[in-house]
């Protein structure tokens, strides 16, 4: 078929565990192949089969398995899917960055991926290099970049620091810099992973605008978001991706509300955080979620209060500690975000307690967790959790009706007076 | 998959599309240098950046690049020049030590700086396609900047020491060539193991002090016995050092047979090392 620009069949992914996070040094290589036979002994003393290498088939995990689908010339296709359904992965497969374990893609166009803005960008180089660089990285050709300079500038609005080292922007400054130029790239499919999520509002509404255009123009486009209003906004279709497969691919509004019903399925008094940096200070280890008698639940009523409890390990003495939980809707609107008081901690086990009293409508909510010294986070994880304020109240009373828009609950209903 | 959606209609099938396909690769991968080819312009900006780059926030600047050559030279004609009185084919030791040492500091940062190059491009490789090649190459390449600038300080030296060029001059690009090879050779080896193996790192400062002495910098290389000057010449920057002196000072210690065992062995530890580059390639994104 002509009018295909991206077909995908039975694409897999296989990751060593602990892969992505870590190099092996020839030490442990060599220590490994000396323990070796000792371990093969002790467990042929315990009974046990000897453990073979960590490439031995059991240290894998499938980050995208068996994929098949097929998007057509034109078309915008958003991706969702929960953290570590392989959504990256597809991404990265399809831009050549990393290679399937199993199965083909073909591509007919140029491909422009855009897994994170501002790659390349080098500290010490002022705005106007960085955009020669950075234009360079993304594949632009030096002519291209030049005929859209000033326009990148205008979209950027940065034009008085153009000669300054981005190293003395501020984050946003750098990130609209760095989003502008991307948005300038004009391959004829565009590959996005969440980048939106970076600016202020009025930037964000402005690169979704921009987005929009980009699609309006014919291009095909593959976005990857957790932002479900983004998705609704620019594309027609979606896939839903979960551990590695494809859940359901079609209309977005069907394949949403798909997703949200998963995730209510997924609701969880407990989650264990994710690993953060080794190297860091610490991480973070759970989240748990508590009703006013100190039972976990994860389903709470309209104008219900509720606890987070963050548990989180310190590996060294940390100065001026802050614990963070932000509590985001499943639409990413950020409702709140709660602080522990700062601290100087040893090395230990912490946990905090925060008290949730908020007049939301009922809605899906996620999380986001945060460490910091010194304002400086050495810890963070978004979208995780899953908490579910409902309506549904026991007893027969009925509750405030929340419609309309909103986050927050109506809770007062006052008397119409007759103005004379 | 097919969605419904009238809003656009599909982009006309006359337009001739470039077609990719992606398929796990077995094996060796062909060199494809089409490819680096489609990406020159991404070579130039990052050989481009890396020398813009170098020198910032430095007080003195650019003149690293000529006090480095120009310090070790002096220190050697103390030492070695004057003190132990090392030959030096009968030219003015600093002349000798330093035509040695200019083709030498390029080929040890290139040497340095491409072994190194991958890892210190880690957010590059794991988030944007392009051939992996155009990274240690562009590393070697900007080393030729501070090369140009300290031979500018040669031909004042020789000017002193009243040596003329002469037309053997013009077959120097040849040995800056063998050194640039010799570099990238050794560097795409060092660059491919060091995504996985971070021990590189640590053995890079080794090699160069090492290979520093397996040069004939400080001393000539008629000291080393005539039994021993063939395998001596295996070490690919032997060719190198004794070419520049031959071709910029007249030397009698070239001798073309160093030159041609030189070149043999970096041709064959060049395409060993694309082509060992290129298998371990595919790999780099899952693994730096």
């Amino acid at each position: 078929m002509s009018d295909v620009a991206v077909k995908v069949q039975g694409l897999s992914k296989k990751y060593r565990i602990g892969q992505r996070e870590r190099y092996k040094a020839l030490r442990d290589i060599l220590t490994q192949a000396l323990y070796r036979p000792f371990r093969s002994v002790t467990s042929a003393i315990k009974g046990k089969p000897a453990q073979k290498g960590a490439l031995s088939g059991d240290g894998y995990f499938w980050a995208l398995r068996d994929i098949s689908f097929e998007v057509k010339h034109g078309e915008v296709i958003g991706i969702i899917g929960r953290n570590g359904a392989g959504k990256t992965t597809l991404l990265k497969i399809i831009s050549r960055i990393t290679e399937p374990t199993q199965g083909t893609v073909d591509i007919y166009g140029r491909v422009g991926s855009l897994l994170e803005v501002g790659t390349g960008f080098h500290p010490e180089l002022t705005g106007r290099e960085n955009i020669y660089l950075n234009g360079a990285i993304l594949g632009m050709r030096k002519t291209e970049i030049e005929r859209k300079f000033d326009e990148i500038i205008d979209f950027a609005e940065i034009e008085k620091f153009i000669d300054t080292p981005v190293k003395f922007y501020s984050s946003g400054m750098y990130m609209r810099l760095a989003f502008s130029v991307a948005a300038h790239l004009e391959p004829e499919i565009l590959l996005v992973d969440e980048v939106l999520a970076v600016g202020d509002a009025e930037f964000q509404k402005k690169c979704l605008g921009k987005m929009g255009d980009v699609s309006r123009q014919g291009r095909t486009v593959l976005f990857v978001s957790h932002n479900m209003s983004a998705i609704r906004k620019l594309c027609p279709g979606t896939i839903l991706l979960n551990m590695g497969s494809i859940v359901m691919a079609g209309p977005t509004e069907s394949v949403i509300a798909r997703y949200l019903l998963d995730s209510t399925s997924s609701l969880l008094a407990e989650v264990e955080l994710p690993p953060g940096d080794p190297n860091a200070f610490g991480e973070a280890k759970r989240l748990r979620f508590f009703n006013q008698n100190g039972k976990p639940h994860s389903q709470f009523n309209l104008n219900e209060s509720w606890k987070i409890e963050l548990e989180f390990n310190l590996t060294s003495l940390v100065t001026h500690v802050i614990a963070g939980v932000g509590v985001v809707t499943s639409d990413e609107i950020p409702v709140i975000t709660y602080w522990s008081k700062p601290g100087d901690l040893q090395a230990g086990r912490y946990c905090v307690e925060f008290e949730c009293n908020l007049p939301l409508k009922a809605c899906e909510l996620q999380f986001a967790v945060g460490l910091s010294s010194h304002e400086q986070a050495f810890y963070y994880k978004d979208h995780v959790g899953h908490v579910s304020i409902s309506e549904v109240l026991q007893g027969g009373e009925q509750p405030f009706r929340a419609s309309g828009s909103g986050l927050l609950l109506n809770s007062t209903l006052p008397e119409v007076r007759r103005v004379q | 998959m097919t969605v419904e959606d009238s809003d656009h209609e599909p982009v006309s099938a006359l337009i001739q599309y470039n077609h990719t396909h992606i398929e796990p690769s077995k094996g060796w991968a062909p060199l494809n240098f089409k490819d680096l080819w489609e990406y020159r312009e991404l070579l130039y900006f990052l050989i481009w950046r890396d020398i813009k780059v170098r020198y910032k926030q430095t007080l003195l600047g650019i003149v690293w690049a000529v006090l480095q050559p120009f310090l070790t030279m002096v220190v050697f004609s103390i030492f070695f020049g004057r003190l132990a009185n090392v030959p030096s084919d009968n030219l003015p030791y600093p002349i000798f030590a330093y035509a040695g040492l200019l083709p030498w500091q390029l080929f040890a940062f290139a040497l340095t700086e491409s072994g190194n190059s991958l890892v210190s491009n880690q957010r590059l490789i794991t988030k944007i396609y392009f051939p992996r090649l155009v990274i240690p190459v562009a590393a070697v390449l900007s080393g030729l900047v501070d090369f140009a600038i300290s031979f500018l300080i040669l031909l004042g030296m020789m000017a002193y020491y009243h040596i003329a060029l002469t037309p053997a001059a013009l077959t120097l690009p040849l040995f800056l060539l063998l050194a640039i090879a010799t570099a990238l050779a050794v560097g795409l080896w060092l660059s491919a193991l060091n995504v996985e193996y971070r021990d590189v790192r640590y053995v890079i400062p080794f090699l160069t002090q090492f290979w520093l002495f397996m040069t004939p910098i400080a001393y000539p290389s008629s000291l080393v016995p005539l039994w021993l000057r063939p395998f001596y010449a295996l070490n690919p920057m032997v060719g190198v050092v004794e070419g520049f002196r031959w071709a910029l000072l007249g030397t009698q210690g070239f001798v073309g047979l160093m030159v041609l065992v030189s070149a043999m062995v970096v041709t064959f530890l060049l395409f060993g090392g694309l082509f060992y580059f290129r298998r371990m390639e595919k790999t780099f994104a899952d693994i730096i």
